[in-house]
């Protein structure tokens, strides 16, 4: 089964990390992809740019509604994520213990809702 | 339909009710499906037992007409020809009705029940799926033993099953990394089902009853499949002390009998014993944990001698507190304290409860401080404290019990 591993975090307390300025990716994340990718479960994912750069659409009545900022406002926002192929939740699960920002943030692990 | 056979099919679905399950849930993998084929089997077994004789292996029997009831309807639902041919293979499994025995039957449930007790879904959702796979209880019935609507119950259990389904949560004995804070999480549940049973049976509510034996029906199932689980082996131990007692634990009035004036004649010396052995065999795999020493401590309680050894008990929450460290095992331990060396040491440990104060709505801290007043001949003091519990207890049982406590200090 493919998942999305979505993770959350908090940025305003992030801000202060120079970690989540940086353009480099962290060694944390560096072994956690190789890891993933040895073991065959990383399709894919991407880091997400800051909220602050973020523009939400809505088109309402044929008219395009254009905001900045994301679509929620909410103590944790989305700063990236996985597609991973696991066997079962449990593998899922597994995988997204191992994700650095599992320490500090929260990982949602979502099924892809397969055609 | 005789006595004999009707009883042997009532047996039969508190044995085998949750291994059809299982095993139907394995090979077709469709949890309603397999519920229903469970279903036609006991169907099938109340028609055909009066007639043909029980089965010398009703377990066997009763998974192979499930299997086959599997394929039919599989055919029946117009499932794509491929898939029928799926369900058929799977369902076939070769075995013969008449020639196979339990020891050649696969025994699924301990996936089932890890599944049933995934994390991911919530505790609730496994609560009512265990009793719906695993017991056999309908969905009415679970709906009345936690006193929701039918309708709610319902609608957890498809919930509960679509989330099974579609995120993947798979049926299987999860790996060795993951299995002590899931086998953690399926204790939980059987220990919650236990209680839910036993707060009700003062009551002559039956079907909330059952949940205690229901509850040690299925821990005695996990014992055997997980033969070297301490805590399975715990837990099975404390609810068998717990519910040796309880039909001497109030009187004909339904009011509470404190242990120490319990007659123990009515308590249940068999279910005493079984506990007892399975406490030992906890001990001889030396790990000890939570549900290991509440046991421990229920079985210093049951002892044949009257004077209960309450140094001992202390020591046993001294070492419940290390591993659980909640201010309601310290509140017990305070208790057994005061009655080992005596009150004012009692009262020492509950001013450091107190002053904590996350008991501050349990009515059980005002009533222990109360019974160290008492003993230590403080008469004003404790009539206070046991009209603070009167106040904070839930129950009317506990209520007059506090009552009848206050009346004998004021007297």
């Amino acid at each position: 089964m493919r998942y999305a591993l979505m993770i959350a975090l908090d940025e305003s307390a992030g801000l202060r990390d120079p970690e989540l300025q940086n353009d480099e990716i962290s060694p944390e994340y560096a072994a956690f992809m190789k890891d993933a990718a040895d073991r065959g479960v990383l399709l894919g994912g991407e880091r997400l740019r800051l909220t602050s750069d973020a523009t939400t659409v809505r088109v309402r009545n044929g008219e395009t509604l254009t905001v900045d900022g994301p679509f929620a406002e909410t103590k944790e926002q989305l700063a990236g994520f996985f597609l991973v192929e696991c066997k079962n939740l449990d593998e899922a699960i597994d995988v997204a213990s191992r994700i650095p920002g599992a320490k500090d943030g929260s990982i949602e692990v979502r099924p892809i809702w397969e055609q | 339909m005789t006595p004999d056979v009707e009883a042997a099919v009532a047996e039969a679905f508190h044995a085998e009710w949750g291994r059809v399950v299982a095993t139907l849930v394995r090979v077709t993998g469709d949890w309603d499906l397999a519920e229903e084929c469970a279903q036609d089997a006991f169907a099938a077994a109340l028609e055909r037992w009066p007639r043909d004789g029980i089965p010398r292996s009703p377990g066997a029997w009763l998974t192979t007409v499930a299997r086959h009831r599997a394929v039919d309807r599989a055919r029946r639902a117009r499932l794509g020809e491929s898939k029928t041919r799926e369900v058929a293979r799977m369902a076939a499994g070769g075995e013969d009705i008449e020639t196979s025995g339990d020891a050649e039957m696969p025994d699924d449930r301990l996936g089932l029940m890890f599944t049933c007790c995934h994390p991911a879904l919530s505790f609730e959702a496994q609560v009512a799926l265990t009793l719906r796979t695993l017991a056999g209880m309908t969905t009415p019935e679970i709906a009345h033993a936690f006193l929701v609507p039918e309708a709610t119950m319902a609608q957890r259990l498809v919930r509960a099953k679509r989330k099974i389904r579609n995120a993947g949560i798979p049926f299987a004995v999860p790996p060795s990394h993951q299995l002590v804070e899931r086998t953690a999480a399926l204790l939980a549940v059987l220990y919650l089902l236990f209680n839910e049973g036993y707060s009700a049976s003062s009551g002559a509510d039956l079907v909330r009853c059952s949940l205690t034996a229901e509850a040690i029906r299925l821990g005695r199932v996990l014992c055997t499949l997980m033969p070297d689980e301490p805590e399975a082996l715990g837990l099975v131990a404390l609810m068998l002390f717990h519910d040796a007692r309880s039909a001497a634990r109030v009187d004909g009035n339904g009011d509470l009998i404190v242990l120490s004036e319990q007659d123990r004649t009515r308590w249940d010396a068999a279910a005493i014993a079984e506990g007892r052995l399975r406490l030992d065999a906890a001990a001889r795999l030396g790990r000890p944990g939570p549900f290991q020493l509440q046991a421990a401590i229920a079985a210093c309680h049951v002892r044949d001698q009257p004077a209960t050894d309450w140094a001992e008990i202390a020591a046993l929450y001294d070492q419940l507190y290390a591993l659980t460290p909640s201010a309601v095992v310290a509140l017990n331990r305070a208790v057994a304290v005061s009655m080992s060396e005596g009150p004012a040491a009692g009262l020492v440990l509950l001013d450091r409860i107190a002053l904590d104060g996350e008991l501050r709505a349990y009515h059980l801290l005002p009533a222990a401080r109360a019974d160290m007043l008492r003993r230590l001949g403080r008469r004003a003091e404790a009539a206070e404290s046991y009209r603070r519990a009167f106040y904070l207890a839930g129950t009317d049982a506990e209520r007059r019990y506090l009552e009848r406590r206050l009346l004998e200090a004021t007297a």
